[in-house]
C-alpha cells in the first residue's frame, strides 16, 4: 500500500468520510422510502448548486487562513456587495459588487498589514461598520430592488444541464488553485504564513501579500453575494451570516492549518462538499435543528482528532 | 529608579487607558442624561452590562493563553436556557438550580479544555465546534423561548441592595445598611465574582502558568510548569464565567432563549471587549478586570444613543466606527518600532 503524504492525509480521510455520509444517507433513504436520491445526479447537482455559495466563500477564506489570519468580515461584505449590486442594477450591477469587495479587501489588508492590528479584531470591526452602512442605506429592511437577469442566470440558470452556479464555483476554484500552486504570489502566501519574518528577510513584500490575500477573500465574498442575491431574487439583511463559521470549518476540515502555512485547495473543496452533504443528509433525515448542531460540532471535532492534531510544544 | 505606580502604569498601559476612557464616557453620559447620577439610571445601566461583562471575562482567560474561545456566547446561551428551567421553586431548589447552572457551564468549559489539551486541536477550531454543540444542547433544553424564573429573585437581583433586603424579609431601613442601600445588586455581582474568583486564581501557580503559556509555551514547559492543568483550568474558568453571564441573563429576563444569533453576537463582542480592556490577543498580557472595563465601554457607547438625538438607522454604523477607531489605537505600537522585524511575531 502506498504511503499517503502528510499534506494529502486530511484530504483522503475527508473524501472517505464524504463517501461514508453518502452511504449512510442512502441506507437511510432505502430503508424508509426505498429510493436513493443521494446517488441521483440531479439531486447531487442541486446540492452542489446551493453549496456553491459556501464553496466560493471558503475559497477566499482559505487564502487568508493560509497566512495565519482570519477574515470575519465575510458576512457583511457578502451582504453589502449583494445590496449594492441590486441597488445599482443593470449592466453595472456585478462590477459594483466586485468593486465593493475590492474596497473592503483593500481596507482589511491595510489595517492588518500596515497598522498591524490583529485580523481577528480588525475584520470584526469592518464587519460591524459594513452592517452599519447597509442598515443606513436600506433603512433596516430588505431592499426592494430585484436582482438583475444576469445575476438570476448565474445563480439559477443551467448550461448543458448543469447549474451555472457550479460553473462559477469551478471558475473561482481554478483561479484560486492556480494562484496557490503556480504563481509567485501563491508561494509568497505559503512563505508568509509559515514565518513572516523569514519571508520578509527573503525579499518577499509580505505586506502586499497580506493585502492581496484579503482582497481575494473579499472578492470571493462579493461573488458569493451576487450569486446568493440572484438565487433569492434579491438581497436581504443578514444574508451572509450563515457562511462565516461553515467556511472556516470547511477550510480547516480540508487540512489547512489554522495558524497558516499549510494546506491544499483540493482539501478546501472536499471540506465544502463534506459540509454540504452532511447538511443535506441531515435534512433528508428530518433531523431537528438541535441534533443537527450537535452532530455538526461532533463531526468537526471527530475529524480533527483523526488528522488535525498539533505537535506537542516541548521546547 | 521608577516608583511603584510608574512601573504599574508602564506594565498596564492598556488597562489604565481603558479605565480612563470608561470614566470619561460614563461621567459625560451622566452629565448629559436628564436624570444623570441617579440610582435608577445606575441600576438600569448595570443590569444591561452584567451578561456581556461576564462573557468578556470568560473570553479573557483563553486569550491570555494565546488561544480563543468561540464558544463563550453559546455556553452563555446554553446556561441561560438551563437556568430558565431550574431556577424556581423553594429557596433551596433555586440555590441548587443556580449551582447546577454554574456547574454545567464549568463542565462544558472543562470539556473544551480536555479537547484542546488531549485532542491537541487549536482552541479556535475546537471551540467553534463545541459552540455548535452548546447551541444544539440549548435547543434541546429549551426548544421554544420562555421559562419560569422566580419573580422575587428577579426583582431582588436586578435592583438595589435596599430592594434585595426588602424582598427577603429584612429591614431595609436598618441603620447599618444605609451606606450600601443604593448600590445596585448587579454591580455587586459584577465586581464580587471576579474579586472572589479571578484575583485569587491569577495569583495561584495555575493562574501564573496561563500567563507563561501566553508569553512562551515552550519556555513554560521547560520550566516545569503544569501546562495541561493550566489549560484545562483556563477553559473551565471561561465556562464558569460564561455560565455566570447566562445565569444572570436568565434571572434578568426571567426566561431562556436558544438564539444562535445572540450567541454569536456575544462571542464577537467579547473579543472586542477583551481587546478594548488591554489584553493582547497574542496572549501573556492583560487580565479579566480589564475586559470587564472593556465590556462596560462597549455598553456605555450604546447608552449614548438613548440620550443623543441620533437617527436609529445610523446607530450600528457609529458603533462600528467607534469600535474600529478604538482598536486602531493599538497601531501606535507600529509607529514606535525601530526595527521592522519586531513587527513579525
Amino acid at each position: 500500500m502506498n504511503r499517503i503524504s502528510d499534506a494529502n492525509k486530511p484530504i483522503v480521510i475527508a473524501s472517505v468520510f464524504v463517501l461514508v455520509i453518502l452511504l449512510l444517507g442512502t441506507g437511510y433513504t432505502l430503508a424508509t422510502q426505498g429510493t436513493m436520491p443521494l446517488f441521483q445526479p440531479k439531486y447531487l447537482l442541486q446540492q452542489l448548486q446551493t453549496g456553491a455559495f459556501l464553496g466560493i466563500c471558503a475559497a477566499g477564506m482559505m487564502m487568508v487562513i493560509l497566512l495565519g489570519h482570519i477574515d470575519l468580515s465575510i458576512p457583511w461584505t457578502l451582504t453589502a456587495a449583494a445590496m449594492m449590486a441590486s441597488t445599482i442594477g443593470g449592466p453595472w450591477a456585478i462590477p459594483t459588487a466586485l468593486a465593493v469587495g475590492l474596497l473592503v479587501g483593500l481596507f482589511n489588508g491595510l489595517g492588518v498589514a500596515y497598522l498591524r492590528i490583529p485580523s481577528m479584531i480588525f475584520t470584526l470591526g469592518v464587519d460591524t461598520v459594513l452592517r452599519g452602512l447597509m442598515v443606513a442605506h436600506t433603512g433596516g429592511f430588505s431592499p426592494k430592488d430585484e436582482a438583475t437577469p444576469l445575476m438570476l442566470y448565474l445563480a439559477k440558470g443551467t448550461l448543458l444541464g448543469i447549474p451555472v452556479a457550479i460553473f462559477v464555483w469551478a471558475a473561482v476554484s481554478v483561479v484560486i488553485a492556480g494562484i496557490l500552486a503556480k504563481t509567485g504570489f501563491g508561494r509568497s502566501v505559503y512563505a508568509t504564513g509559515t514565518r513572516e519574518g523569514a519571508a520578509y528577510l527573503s525579499g518577499i513584500r509580505t505586506r502586499r501579500v497580506i493585502i492581496g490575500a484579503f482582497v481575494t477573500s473579499s472578492l470571493c465574498a462579493a461573488i458569493a453575494g451576487v450569486l446568493l442575491a440572484g438565487y433569492s431574487a434579491k438581497a436581504y439583511q443578514g444574508m451572509g451570516n450563515a457562511f462565516l463559521l461553515p467556511s472556516i470549518a470547511a477550510v480547516v476540515l480540508g487540512g489547512t492549518h489554522i495558524l497558516g502555512g499549510r494546506g491544499r485547495y483540493v482539501g478546501t473543496l472536499v471540506g465544502v462538499i463534506l459540509i454540504v452533504l452532511l447538511n443535506s443528509v441531515l435534512s433528508i433525515m428530518q433531523m431537528p435543528e438541535a441534533y443537527r448542531q450537535i452532530i455538526y460540532g461532533a463531526v468537526i471535532i471527530g475529524m480533527l482528532l483523526v488528522y488535525g492534531r498539533n505537535a506537542r510544544i516541548t521546547s | 529608579m521608577k516608583t511603584w505606580s510608574a512601573r504599574w502604569l508602564t506594565q498596564n498601559r492598556g488597562f489604565a487607558g481603558a479605565i480612563l476612557l470608561f470614566l470619561a464616557l460614563y461621567i459625560t453620559y451622566n452629565f448629559m442624561h436628564p436624570r444623570g447620577f441617579s440610582t435608577a439610571v445606575l441600576v438600569q445601566n448595570s443590569n444591561e452590562s452584567v451578561a456581556i461583562a461576564f462573557v468578556a471575562m470568560a473570553q479573557t482567560i483563553p486569550v491570555l493563553m494565546g488561544g480563543l474561545d468561540l464558544s463563550v456566547g453559546a455556553v452563555m446561551t446554553l446556561t441561560s436556557c438551563i437556568a430558565s428551567e431550574l431556577v424556581n421553586g423553594s429557596p433551596a431548589q433555586m440555590l441548587l438550580g443556580m449551582f447546577l447552572t454554574l456547574l454545567s457551564g464549568a463542565a462544558f468549559g472543562a470539556m473544551n479544555g480536555v479537547i484542546v489539551v488531549y485532542g491537541r486541536i487549536q482552541p479556535i477550531i475546537a471551540t467553534l465546534a463545541t459552540g455548535a454543540i452548546a447551541i444544539g444542547l440549548a435547543l434541546l433544553v429549551r426548544p421554544k423561548p420562555g421559562g419560569d424564573v422566580d419573580g422575587d429573585l428577579n426583582w431582588a437581583l436586578t435592583n438595589t441592595v435596599w430592594d434585595f433586603v426588602d424582598t427577603y424579609g429584612g429591614n431595609p431601613d436598618a441603620g447599618w445598611l444605609a451606606p450600601f442601600a443604593n448600590i445596585p445588586v448587579p454591580l455587586i455581582i459584577l465586581f464580587g465574582v471576579p474579586l472572589l474568583v479571578w484575583l485569587p486564581f491569577r495569583r495561584s501557580v495555575t493562574g501564573r502558568t496561563i500567563y507563561a503559556i501566553g508569553s512562551a509555551e515552550g519556555a513554560a514547559y521547560m520550566s516545569g510548569l503544569p501546562i495541561n492543568r493550566a489549560k484545562i483550568a483556563a477553559f473551565t474558568l471561561a465556562g464558569f464565567f460564561a455560565a455566570c453571564g447566562g445565569l444572570y441573563l436568565a434571572i434578568q429576563t426571567s426566561s431562556g432563549n436558544a438564539d444562535t444569533v445572540q450567541a454569536g453576537t456575544y462571542t464577537l463582542n467579547s473579543i472586542a471587549a477583551v481587546v478594548l480592556g488591554g489584553t493582547a490577543l497574542m496572549g501573556g498580557i492583560g487580565g479579566a478586570i480589564g475586559s470587564l472595563v472593556g465590556a462596560l465601554i462597549l455598553r456605555v457607547i450604546s447608552f449614548y444613543f438613548r440620550i443623543l438625538d441620533i437617527d436609529p438607522l445610523l446607530q450600528p454604523l457609529i458603533e462600528g466606527v467607534v469600535l474600529l477607531i478604538a482598536v486602531s489605537f493599538g497601531a501606535f505600537r507600529t509607529l514606535r518600532v525601530k526595527n521592522r522585524l519586531e513587527l513579525f511575531r
